[in-house]
């Protein structure tokens, strides 16, 4: 194994991160340059009548009546009944949420430029402001985008046949969930900053982004420019969660400006930028019945989904990636032969909805995990026994469910069953009774989920996307050293990429990690990938590295066997040298005969060299799809509505691992994102649609004394259709801490007559539900 | 999130601190630790024209230890009460009072003094101070001293008895007996955020001593006396009904839920403290 697929690695990356020496867009030093701050809309919707700009800063700030150039960031689709949007990254005429950009103000320091954005006096009419999705879908509301008709992104329908499901039912259940609008919050906020390269002809934009090579194409389009006049560089970023993989309206204002003045300008989001123009995720609502005979089997599901997207469809996913997703993904793993659903894609006065780590399956699983245990209550069984008997069996795989997902391989009812017993549940049920004589409210959830990642061109492309990611493509170099180089446009930004991707070279070449270098995020340094997102990157990246690194291999056997006096069949690779027998020669000999002795080499000499780049796609389209079941032992506490966790347990598979260290950060990174979605995160507004969780005091997230201590299994079921067997892991572990805990705190509360449907269950809404169910029992006693 | 520009003082004696705040057409702003007033300085909530730091001020951070008080130094940290370097009034008190209060990097800035004037409803110090019947002493550009008793100190959400012209100097608290109980208990979304509900109640049978104080309310601490009596009397913990009942003479209106955690946090932290027997 080595430094090859499956090795616990250190990751490269590490050293410079915890040692403060990474560079991130805030690190970037550039003599002229000019920091800018914006002025952004204090209002919901209004009518933007005047910008009036102090005579002394004519030339210091911008408005949308100087970026004329500029096109407005129109995300189209192919969907019928999709409208679009159009974003301009300066309002003009109109402002549609609290912190759309206005006005862009540029100076030697931050603070000036904030100086000079406050003396910018804004003149907006307010018009009627949309909070909440249910009021902007009723027939009067006003209108977000004026040459609408309605207020809807977008409808979808899916119509099964529900009839024996309807004829058949003995229990049905219905149920309204809500999950609460949430920020990102990487560690590193949004940062850009554009200069125009004189000598190159282009303008450079380094920016804190996923998906560099999407975003030259979006500069590009938008700016009115070239695409060979734009190079775009992702240095170190802190975080994306989804965040970071579309077009900012900021990205194209600070490089016009750039361009401009043709001098070097930045902009580094704050949090409280961040808190209010980024609230921008993960806001459902949904209708569910659900059919199901008596042991629990459910025959069919009849559901609406509401997606309160905001104001803006965003570049290149569009607002109606997050229902498209949510409206496929509700059946998840279970077998369920009905199926109906409508999902709403809702414009408000918010920011432009972004897909965060889940993509829609937070919601999806919380709301499928919360009606699963419904159902289990309803029948009196256990829900972990109901939960099993509904899965797709490992038997029936690969299995097309009803919304016609291909499950590539797995057997989910093993993940309900290993989580079952490592959680303990016969021995936690008899605890529970004795702290409930107690008066201590225990509770056990369970939430299992699939998440499909690295779905490719079709997938894409029948949700109606403007951009379809293809061939994902990496350079394989030996250099002349003969160590190892492998280019990249993905993009490497918590998730550790940069080391697993080494490993994959590293398991054909032999070569030790230390001695592979990976380039990554500059988009003047490596082939066209549309980046990472949709847990993509170890899959799309790690196979096209996979795929030239295997070439690579094969042409060093090749010009290993001419020094070596032998065929290349018979050369092996091992250990960074190349072997015939127990003669070998080492790399750096056969890189220095290609690139300075080339006297060395035959005539005939494979001219196509020790320089390999390689495309590559799954052999299907249809992504392939990791598992996993999460178990969550609680404690509520009646009287303060508070929940601490006793226990957590995650059992997942992800195919084969290529490093289970990295695999085991990403998931309790992605779990504790998971528990903030679960308990904590929720961004409130006003009913003037002001947010009133523009600070970290607000809006709370977990902190290390808030999480449990997670305890991880895992089996391995390899994918039969990606290089090996690799399936994309990145997102999922924030999937299902929703339903879990939830699952938990109502199974907890149930001798209370309490039942909480809602994200975040904060102390607020448990206390409440409480003191109104024991009201309600003082009436009817 | 930067600050409007401002003018930084660093006095190095407290004559020096007060005679800079004798111009009264100068918007100024003391600052003793920043840890409220540095974040309020980043959202632009606050824009002075001049700040004058006294959290260095050697005269605000000495203890005087009197034989029926202790008077503390207003520019002593939160990180040295948690550490336990500081005499205690009350065994213990100040100190599991300190170490709840944000976190250790906040703690190792803030001062007693600062949290006071700051006086965020939900912040510790104003309701433990009220509890152990603390009084603030008080200075004036002038020269002249008085002392506060902190039930007269704060007189709503982030106002005070303390001119634009004064800076507190210290805190005296009275000792208590070894016989003395005290309890706090608070509710809070995560450890470190303000409180949602505080309580606390300090007893001592010597002095002939009780007092039961609501924090995290909507303003000043609220001191409930017949609670007071009645638990002394009792060495009981009080009914929730009996609580909420009082709170709702005492706050009418006050938020069902702020209610209910407000009866529990008296009922936990009169049970602390009837164990600590």
């Amino acid at each position: 194994m080595g430094t090859g697929i499956g090795a616990r690695v250190a990751r490269k990356e590490d050293a410079r991160l915890l040692s403060g020496q990474a560079r991130f867009v805030g690190d970037l030093k550039f003599p002229r340059l000019l920091e800018a701050a914006y002025v952004r809309s204090p209002l919901a919707h209004g009518r933007l009548k005047s910008v009036t700009v102090p005579a002394k800063y004519k030339d210091r700030v911008f408005t949308a009546s100087d970026l004329t150039d500029v096109l407005p960031i129109r995300p189209e689709s192919s969907l019928p009944g999709y409208k679009a949007s159009e974003h301009y990254p300066l309002a003009k005429d109109k402002v549609r949420f609290v912190g759309e950009c206005i006005a862009i103000c540029v100076a030697p320091t931050r603070a000036e430029a904030e100086d000079i954005a406050d003396q910018v006096v804004v003149d907006i009419d307010p018009l009627p402001p949309l909070v909440n999705a249910a009021d902007a879908k009723s027939k009067d509301a006003p209108l977000v985008h004026d040459d609408w008709d309605d207020n809807l992104f977008l409808t979808t329908t899916f119509d099964g046949d529900m009839a024996f499901a309807e004829k058949n039912a003995t229990v049905v259940i219905e149920r309204e969930y809500n999950t609460a609008r949430q920020c990102m919050n990487p560690m590193e906020g949004k940062g850009t900053l554009s200069h125009w390269d004189e000598k190159a002809g282009q303008l450079v934009v380094y920016t804190s982004t996923q998906v560099p090579h999407l975003i030259r194409t979006g500069v590009a389009q938008y700016l009115q420019m070239d695409q060979g006049q734009v190079r775009v560089i992702a240095p170190d970023v802190g975080g994306g969660f989804g965040y970071k993989c579309v077009l900012q309206p900021e990205e194209l204002s600070v490089s016009w400006v750039a361009r401009k003045l043709r001098r070097p300008v930045r902009w580094v989001e704050d949090r409280r930028e961040h808190l209010v123009a980024g609230a921008n995720t993960r806001q459902h609502h949904y209708k569910i019945k659900a059919y199901a005979d008596d042991r629990g089997k459910l025959l069919g599901l009849d559901a609406e989904i509401t997606v309160d997207v905001g104001a803006y469809s965003v570049w290149p996913f569009t607002a109606c990636l997050e229902a498209a997703q949510a409206g496929g993904n509700l059946p998840g793993p279970y077998a369920l032969e009905g199926y109906r659903c409508k999902t709403y894609s809702v414009a408000t006065n918010k920011p432009g909805f972004t897909p965060y780590r889940g993509v829609a399956r937070p919601g999806v699983c919380f709301a499928m995990e919360l009606t699963i245990d419904a159902i289990a209550r309803a029948v009196g069984r256990e829900p972990a026994d109901v939960r099993r008997e509904n899965l797709v069996p490992g038997s029936a795989m690969p299995y097309t469910n009803v919304t016609g997902k291909f499950y590539d391989s797995g057997d989910y009812q093993h993940s309900i069953s290993e989580a079952t017993k490592a959680i303990g549940l016969e021995a936690f049920r008899k605890r529970q009774k004795e702290a409930r004589a107690q008066g201590r409210f225990l509770g056990l959830g369970f939430g299992t989920f699939t998440e499909q990642s690295a779905h490719g061109t079709k997938v894409f492309a029948s949700w109606g996307l403007p951009l379809v990611p293809g061939y994902e493509q990496a350079m394989v170099k030996l250099t002349p050293s003969g160590s190892v180089e492998v280019r990249s446009g993905n993009h490497s930004f918590g998730q550790g990429l940069e080391t697993t991707i080494g490993q994959v070279a590293s398991e054909w070449l032999t070569v030790d990690i230390s001695k592979i270098n990976v380039v990554m995020g500059d988009t003047g340094m490596t082939p066209y990938s549309t980046g990472a997102y949709a847990s993509r990157g170890m899959v799309m990246a790690g196979g096209a590295v996979s795929k030239a690194a295997e070439e690579l291999a094969a042409r060093i056997r090749v010009h290993a066997a001419h020094l070596l006096q032998c065929d290349a069949e018979d050369v092996t690779l091992k250990g960074g040298k190349a072997w015939r027998g127990a003669a070998s020669v080492d790399f750096a000999d056969i890189a220095r005969a290609w690139y300075l002795r080339p006297d060395q080499l035959d005539e005939d000499v494979d001219t196509a060299g020790l320089e390999v780049t390689q495309g590559y796609k799954p052999d299907i389209d249809t992504g392939v799809f990791t598992y996993a079941t999460h178990a969550a032992i609680v404690e509520v506490d009646a009287e303060t509505g508070k929940v601490s966790f006793e226990d957590y347990y995650v059992f997942e598979d992800c195919g084969r691992r290529v490093n289970p260290m990295i695999l085991e950060g990403q998931t309790y990174g992605g779990a504790a994102q998971g528990i903030g979605t679960a308990l904590f995160e929720e961004v409130l507004y006003d009913p003037s649609g002001q947010p009133l969780t523009s600070t970290l005091a607000d809006y709370i997230l977990p902190g290390p004394a808030e999480l449990p201590h997670f305890r991880l299994g895992h089996s391995e079921t390899p994918s039969p259709y990606t290089r090996h067997g690799i399936k994309g892991v990145g997102e999922g572990a924030a999937i299902a801490p929703g339903g879990a805990v939830l699952n938990a705190i109502n199974d907890a509360l149930e001798p209370l007559g309490v039942e909480i449907n809602e994200l975040p269950a904060t102390p607020h809404k448990i206390l409440s539900a409480i003191i109104d169910a024991d009201h309600q029992k003082e009436v009817a006693g | 999130m930067k600050p409007v520009g401002f003018q930084f003082a660093q006095p190095e004696t407290l004559a020096e601190a007060t005679r800079m705040l004798r111009d009264p057409g100068e918007d100024t702003k003391i600052m003793a630790g920043g840890q409220s007033l540095g974040p309020m300085l980043n959202l632009r909530l606050a824009r002075p024209e001049k700040i004058i730091s006294i959290a260095g001020l050697s005269e605000l951070r000495v203890v005087d230890e009197g034989a029926d008080f202790i008077e503390f130094g207003a520019a002593l940290r939160h990180a040295e009460f948690e550490d336990g370097s500081l005499p205690e009034p009350i065994d213990g008190m100040m100190r599991h009072v300190a170490r709840g209060i944000a976190y250790r990097p906040v703690r190792n800035r803030g001062t007693i003094g600062g949290s006071l004037c700051h006086a965020d409803p939900a912040a510790d110090w104003i309701t433990a101070l009220t509890a152990l019947g603390a009084t603030v002493r008080i200075v004036s550009a002038k020269g002249d001293t008085r002392d506060v008793d902190m039930t007269r100190f704060m007189h709503g959400a982030y106002r005070t008895e303390v001119n634009s012209d004064e800076i507190v100097t210290s805190v005296i608290v009275p000792r208590y007996s070894p016989s003395a109980v005290w309890g706090y208990y608070k509710t809070c979304r995560k450890v470190g955020e303000f409180a949602d509900a505080i309580a606390a109640w300090v007893a001592d049978p010597v002095k002939r001593y009780s007092r039961v104080v609501f924090g995290a309310t909507a303003g000043a601490p609220i001191i409930s006396v017949p609670l007071s009596q009645q638990i002394a009397t009792t060495g009981e913990v009080p009914g929730k009904d009996v609580i909420k009942t009082e709170l709702e003479r005492l706050a009418p209106g006050l938020d069902r839920v702020k209610q209910h955690l407000l009866a529990v946090a008296l009922q936990r932290c009169t049970k602390q403290a009837l164990n600590h027997d």
